[in-house]
C-alpha cells in the first residue's frame, strides 16, 4: 500500500524528525505531533520552513519534526533576533519559532516584545508549562500567582501573560491553546502559519515531571478541567474554495493574504476577535478569576510586516549575485568625490 | 620657530557651539593648499556644554600621529583656557576671545585678544546665529595669521556649505571680517606659517574618517544585512553605512533596496540578527564598541562553534565598563580573541588607516564566508571618528568569495547522504554549508550551539565531539595562512638592534618614532606591524630576530603582548610594553623616550 501524500506529494513521514528525548508524556511532544500533522496537511515545503528556537526542553523540539527543514537552535532567549535576521535575508522562508515560557518571558522577553513591535514574519509558538523544565522545575515568569511547585513553594509574583502582551504590542494574531486539545491546536497552528506577520500561539504544554501536580496551574488535569474556548476556529486552506454554507451562530470570516480563510464562531457571547482591547480586558479578567481561556483571541490583517516595511527587492537578499551586491566603479568614484575637500 | 607647514593648531571651544564646521574649513583649506595634514576631534561625552578641542597637525612629511605641544592656540572656552594656554610651546601664538584676558599670562608666547563678541554683531544681525557665526570669525583670523590662501579658504567653505546659499553668504562675511580684522590688528609675519608646497602633496587625495571608510568598504563588499545598536564611537559607521547603502544599493530598475539596515533593541539582538542573516546566506554585519562586544559574547561563541559567518566591527573606546566613550583605545584585543566561554577563538583584522578600514572591511566578509566564522574588524575611535588623508580607495577587483556553499544542483549530484554539515571533505578544516530555502529536498541541517559531531547531530560522545572541535582548530590553521603577513620596516639588511611591534593606529606614532630614533639618536630600529590575528609566522620570525623588543599598544595591560606570548612556542624574551591608556592617541616622542629608557637599562 502506498502512503497517503499531501498536495506537494509528500507523505506524513516526510515531516517527522529525530526521536524525542523528552520525558514520556511531556506536553511538548504532543505539540510536536500536532506540528507534524499540520505541516503535512498544509503541504508546507519542508525546505521553506525555518525551524527557530532558543534553549529549553521546548526549544529542543525542532529536532523532532520536519528533518527536511533547516533549523537554528539558538542561545537561550535569542531566537527572535536570529529569526528576524534570517527572514530579512531570505523573505521566502517560512520561519516557525518554537520557544518556552522561560525562553520567551524571562531571558528573552525583550526580544519577544521587539519582534512583536516590528511584526516580523514569524509564527511564534510558546510551549508554556509555567516552569523551567530543562533546569529542573523552577518557576518561570508565566507562572500564575498562587501556583505551587511540587515541594509546595508558592509563586507570589504576577505572571507575564504573553497573550495580553502581544495584544498590547499590536500583534495581529493572538491565540492560546492546550497541548491536549489537539483539534483546536492544529487549526490554530494552520492559521498561525498562514498569518503574514508575527502570530503568537501560547500553548499550555504540561511538564509532566515538574509541574503536573495538584496545586499547579499548568497541569493536564487543571487544563482539562478549566479549558474554556471563547471561540471556535475553522481554517480553510487556500487551495480549497471556501464553502458557501453559512454555519450556525455568529461567524467572522477573515481572508489571509495567502488565500486561506479563517472562520471564527463565537462560543462566548460578546467575545469579538476583531477587538484587541476587548480581548485584553477579558484576558485580564480571566486571570483574576483563575479561568483558562483558549482559542483565537485576536485576528487582524493589514498591518505591514517588518520585511514589507524594508522596501526590499523581491529576490532574497541572500541569493543576490555579485553584480547586484557590489555597486559599479562609477559609484565609488562618486563617493570618493564626496570625500575630496 | 617651527618650520613652515610643521605645526599643531589647537582650537578649544565649548561642545555644542557649532565649531566643527569652522574647524573643518581650516583643515580643508590647508589640505587644498597641498600641505599634508590631519584633524583630530578631542571631545567630551556630552551633547553640549563641556570643553571640546580640535587639533590640526600639519607636517611636510605627512606625519599623522598626534604631537605634544601646541604652536597656535585658538582659545574660545573660559573653562579650558588656562589648561589650553599651558600646552602652548614657547614661541607659540595664541588667539583668544578678548574677555579671557590671556595677554601677559605667559611671557614666552604671543597672545592676541580678539573682540569676537563685538565683531559678530557687525556680521550677524540674527542673535540666534551669533554663537555659530563667531566661529567663522576665528577662521578668518587664523587663516590670515597662518598665511592660508584666501581663495582656498573660500573654496573650502563654499564646498562645505554647498546648496546652503544663505548660510554660505553669512559665513563668508564672518570669515572676511576676521581676515580683515587680523590684517588691521595683528603683527605680521606670524611665526607659525603655511607655505604652498612646490608640488601639491594632496593631489587626488581624499579626507575621510575611518567609520565612513569602513562603511564604504562594506558597501563595495556587498553587505546586505546590517544590524546595529548605536554606541559611541561606532554610531557614525552605522549612519554612514545607511547613507551609502541608500545611495548606491538600490535596484536601478525598481528602486528597491538590495540591503536591509536593522536597528536592533540591543547588541544581543544586533548580533543575533546578523547571525540569522549570515546563516541564511546574506553578507551580514554589525558594528559596536566594547560594551556591545561584551553583550555579544554568548552569541558570538555560538557563531564560532556552529560556524555562522558574520562581520563585527569593533570601534574601540577606552576603559572597562562604560569607561570613556569619547576616548580612544586598543583595549578589546584580549577580550575579542577568545570572546565567549569554552575554547572559542576569533580572527581579528587591525586597520591602521582609512584605506585599510576600506579594504579590510571587504576582506572581512570574504574571510567570514570562506571560513564560516565571525570576523572582527578592530578599529578604534581615533581611526573611526577622526579625519585622515588618504589616497583614493581602490575599486575592489577581486570577486566576492562566498565560500563553500552547496547549491541545489551540487546536492543533487551528491545525492542522499552526500552532504553532512561539518565533515572535512577537503582536508582544510572548512566544511561545506547549504542555505535554508534551497529546494530539492536535500541539504537541510540542524544548527546548534550544543555539542555536535561532524554530521551536525547532537552528541555527548567524547570522540564525536572532539573530532569536530579538532577540525575547527585545523580550520583555524587554514585561516591563519589566509591572513596578511605583518608589514615589516627594516632599517638595514641585517636585523636592527631594536625591534618595535605595533598594530592599528599606533602605526603613525611608531613610524614617526623610527625616523626620530634614527635621525636624532642614531638608533636603528626595525618595525613590525601586525595586521591580523591569528598571527602570521612572520610575527614570530620578527620576535626571534630581535633582542630588544617593544610592543606599542593602547591599553594598560599589554594585551597584544599577552597574545604574542601565548601564541609563541618559545618564551618571548625582552619584550617591553610601550603602553598608552589615557584615551589620547600616542605620539612619536613618547615612543622614542620609552625606547631610549629601554636602551639605557638594557644590559
Ligand atoms: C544563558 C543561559 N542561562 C541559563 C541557561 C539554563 N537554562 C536552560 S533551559 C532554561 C529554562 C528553559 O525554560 P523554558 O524556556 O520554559 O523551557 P522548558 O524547558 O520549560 O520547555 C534555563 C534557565 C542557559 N541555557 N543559558
Ligand atoms: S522536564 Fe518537563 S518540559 Fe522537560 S521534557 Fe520533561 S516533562 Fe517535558
Ligand atoms: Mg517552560
Amino acid at each position: 500500500m502506498t502512503a497517503k501524500v499531501n498536495r506537494i506529494g509528500l507523505p506524513q513521514d516526510a515531516y517527522k524528525g529525530g526521536k524525542s528525548t523528552l520525558c514520556p508524556g511531556c506536553g511538548h511532544d504532543a505539540v510536536t505531533a500536532s506540528l507534524i500533522r499540520v505541516l503535512f496537511e498544509s503541504g508546507v515545503e519542508p525546505w521553506r520552513l525555518a525551524k527557530m528556537s532558543g534553549i529549553g526542553c521546548s526549544s529542543k523540539t525542532p529536532g523532532y519534526f520536519s528533518s527536511g527543514s533547516w533549523a537554528f537552535n539558538a542561545c537561550h532567549g535569542r531566537m527572535p533576533p536570529v529569526a528576524t535576521g534570517a527572514v530579512v535575508a531570505n523573505r521566502t522562508l517560512l520561519p516557525l519559532g518554537v520557544s518556552g515560557d522561560g525562553d520567551t518571558a524571562s531571558i528573552g522577553l525583550g526580544h519577544f516584545v521587539h519582534a512583536l513591535r516590528r511584526n516580523v514574519p514569524l509564527c511564534y509558538v510558546v510551549e508554556n508549562n509555567g516552569v523551567y523544565g530543562l533546569t529542573k522545575g523552577q518557576f518561570s515568569a508565566t507562572a500564575d500567582r498562587g501556583a505551587k511547585l511540587r515541594g509546595g513553594e508558592e509563586n507570589t509574583f504576577e505572571p507575564v501573560d504573553v497573550c495580553t502582551l502581544a495584544l498590547e504590542l499590536g500583534c495581529g494574531f493572538v491565540a492560546r491553546s492546550f497541548a491536549a486539545d489537539k483539534r483546536q491546536l492544529e487549526t490554530l497552528l494552520k492559521a498561525a502559519l498562514s498569518f503574514p506577520g508575527t502570530s503568537v500561539l501560547d500553548v499550555v504544554s504540561p511538564c509532566v515531571t515538574f509541574n503536573d501536580h495538584e496545586g499547579s496551574t499548568r497541569s493536564y488535569a487543571w487544563g482539562r478541567e478549566r479549558e474554556h474556548p471563547v471561540v471556535e476556529v475553522g481554517f480553510v486552506p487556500h487551495w480549497e474554495a471556501p464553502e458557501v454554507e453559512i454555519p450556525a451562530g455568529e461567524v467572522r470570516e477573515v481572508p489571509l493574504p495567502d488565500g486561506s480563510l479563517v472562520r471564527i464562531r463565537k462560543v462566548e457571547e460578546g467575545f469579538d476577535t476583531a477587538d484587541a482591547a476587548g480581548a485584553w480586558r477579558r484576558l485580564r479578567e480571566a486571570r483574576a478569576r483563575g479561568e483558562f481561556l483558549t482559542g483565537l483571541f485576536h485576528l487582524a490583517t493589514g498591518r505591514p510586516t517588518f520585511v514589507e516595511g524594508l522596501d526590499l527587492v523581491e529576490e532574497p537578499l541572500a541569493l543576490l549575485p555579485e553584480g547586484r551586491l557590489r555597486p559599479p566603479r562609477s559609484a565609488l568614484e562618486d563617493a570618493l568625490d564626496g570625500l575630496t575637500p | 620657530m617651527p618650520a613652515p607647514n610643521d605645526f599643531v593648531l589647537k582650537v578649544g571651544t565649548v561642545n555644542g557651539s557649532g565649531s566643527q564646521t569652522a574647524n573643518l574649513v581650516l583643515l580643508r583649506a590647508l589640505f587644498r593648499m597641498g600641505v599634508p595634514c590631519s584633524g583630530k576631534n578631542l571631545f567630551p561625552s556630552n551633547i553640549a556644554g563641556l570643553p571640546t578641542w580640535f587639533e590640526i597637525r600639519a607636517h611636510p612629511r605627512g606625519w599623522l600621529a598626534r604631537r605634544r605641544g601646541v604652536d597656535l592656540l585658538v582659545a574660545m572656552n573660559p573653562a579650558s583656557a588656562a589648561q589650553d594656554l599651558a600646552e602652548v610651546l614657547p614661541g607659540g601664538v595664541v588667539v583668544y576671545d578678548e574677555p579671557l584676558a590671556l595677554a601677559g599670562r605667559r611671557t614666552d608666547v604671543a597672545a592676541h585678544g580678539v573682540p569676537f563678541g563685538k565683531l559678530v554683531l557687525e556680521v550677524c544681525p540674527e542673535p540666534r546665529l551669533r554663537r555659530l557665526v563667531v566661529n567663522m570669525i576665528y577662521v578668518g583670523v587664523v587663516g590670515r595669521l597662518l598665511g592660508l590662501d584666501r581663495g582656498e579658504l573660500d573654496a573650502a567653505l563654499a564646498r562645505m556649505l554647498r546648496g546652503k546659499e544663505k548660510a554660505l553668504g553669512l559665513n563668508r562675511a564672518a570669515v572676511d571680517l576676521g581676515w580683515r580684522w587680523a590684517g588691521d590688528h595683528l603683527p605680521a609675519p606670524c611665526p607659525v606659517a603655511v607655505e604652498r608646497p612646490p608640488r601639491n602633496l594632496n593631489e587626488g587625495r581624499i579626507l575621510v574618517d575611518g567609520n565612513a571608510a569602513a562603511a564604504l568598504g562594506a558597501v563595495f563588499a556587498g553587505v546586505s544585512v546590517f544590524a546595529w545598536y548605536p554606541i559611541t564611537p561606532s554610531t557614525s559607521l552605522g549612519d554612514a553605512l545607511a547613507g551609502y547603502l541608500g545611495k548606491y544599493r538600490r535596484d536601478p530598475a525598481t528602486g528597491k533596496a538590495t540591503f536591509a539596515v536593522l536597528q536592533a533593541e540591543d547588541e544581543l539582538a544586533a548580533v543575533g540578527m546578523a547571525m540569522g542573516a549570515g546563516w541564511a546566506g546574506a553578507r551580514a554585519m554589525t558594528s559596536t564598541s566594547g560594551p556591545g562586544i561584551s553583550l555579544m559574547g554568548e552569541l558570538l561563541g555560538f557563531a564560532y562553534y556552529a560556524e555562522v559567518p558574520c562581520v563585527v566591527v569593533d570601534v574601540q573606546r577606552l576603559g572597562p565598563s562604560t569607561g570613556l566613550p569619547t576616548r580612544t583605545a586598543q583595549g578589546d584585543i584580549l577580550q575579542v580573541a577568545t570572546l565567549s566561554h569554552g575554547d572559542t577563538r576569533h580572527p581579528m583584522l587591525f586597520p591602521s588607516s582609512v584605506a585599510e578600514a576600506f579594504t579590510m572591511a571587504g576582506d572581512a566578509f570574504d574571510l567570514a564566508e570562506r571560513f564560516q566564522t565571525p570576523v572582527f574588524l578592530m578599529s578604534d575611535l581615533d581611526l573611526g571618528m577622526n579625519l585622515w588623508p588618504s589616497e583614493p580607495f581602490p575599486f575592489p577587483e577581486k570577486p566576492l568569495d562566498r565560500g563553500k556553499v552547496l547549491k541545489e544542483e551540487d546536492l543533487a549530484r551528491l545525492g542522499k547522504g552526500g552532504f553532512f554539515r561539518y565533515v572535512d571533505r577537503d582536508g582544510d578544516g572548512i566544511p561545506y554549508r547549504t542555505l535554508p530555502g534551497t529546494p530539492g529536498g536535500l541539504g537541510s541541517y540542524f544548527t546548534r550551539g550544543s555539542g555536535h559531531d561532524e554530521f551536525g547531530r547532537y552528541t555527548e560522545d567524547p570522540a564525536g565531539y572532539v573530532k569536530n572541535v579538532e577540525r575547527i582548530a585545523r580550520k583555524w590553521e587554514t585561516l591563519r595562512s589566509a591572513l596578511p603577513a605583518p608589514e615589516v620596516i627594516r632599517a638595514g639588511t641585517e636585523p636592527a638592534p631594536v625591534g618595535i611591534l605595533h598594530f592599528g593606529t599606533t602605526r603613525w606614532a611608531v613610524e614617526e618614532a623610527l625616523s626620530i630614533l634614527r635621525e636624532e639618536h642614531g638608533i636603528a630600529a626595525d618595525a613590525c606591524r601586525i595586521l591580523a590575528y591569528p598571527f602570521h609566522d612572520g610575527v614570530g620570525e620578527f620576535l626571534r630576530a630581535h633582542g630588544d623588543l617593544y610592543m606599542v599598544e593602547q591599553n594598560r595591560d599589554g594585551q597584544m603582548a599577552s597574545l604574542l606570548r601565548a601564541a609563541n612556542p618559545e618564551p618571548v624574551v625582552g619584550l617591553e610594553g610601550i603602553l598608552r591608556y589615557d584615551g589620547f592617541p600616542p605620539d612619536a616622542r613618547s615612543v622614542v623616550d620609552a625606547v631610549l629608557v629601554g636602551r639605557r637599562s638594557a644590559p
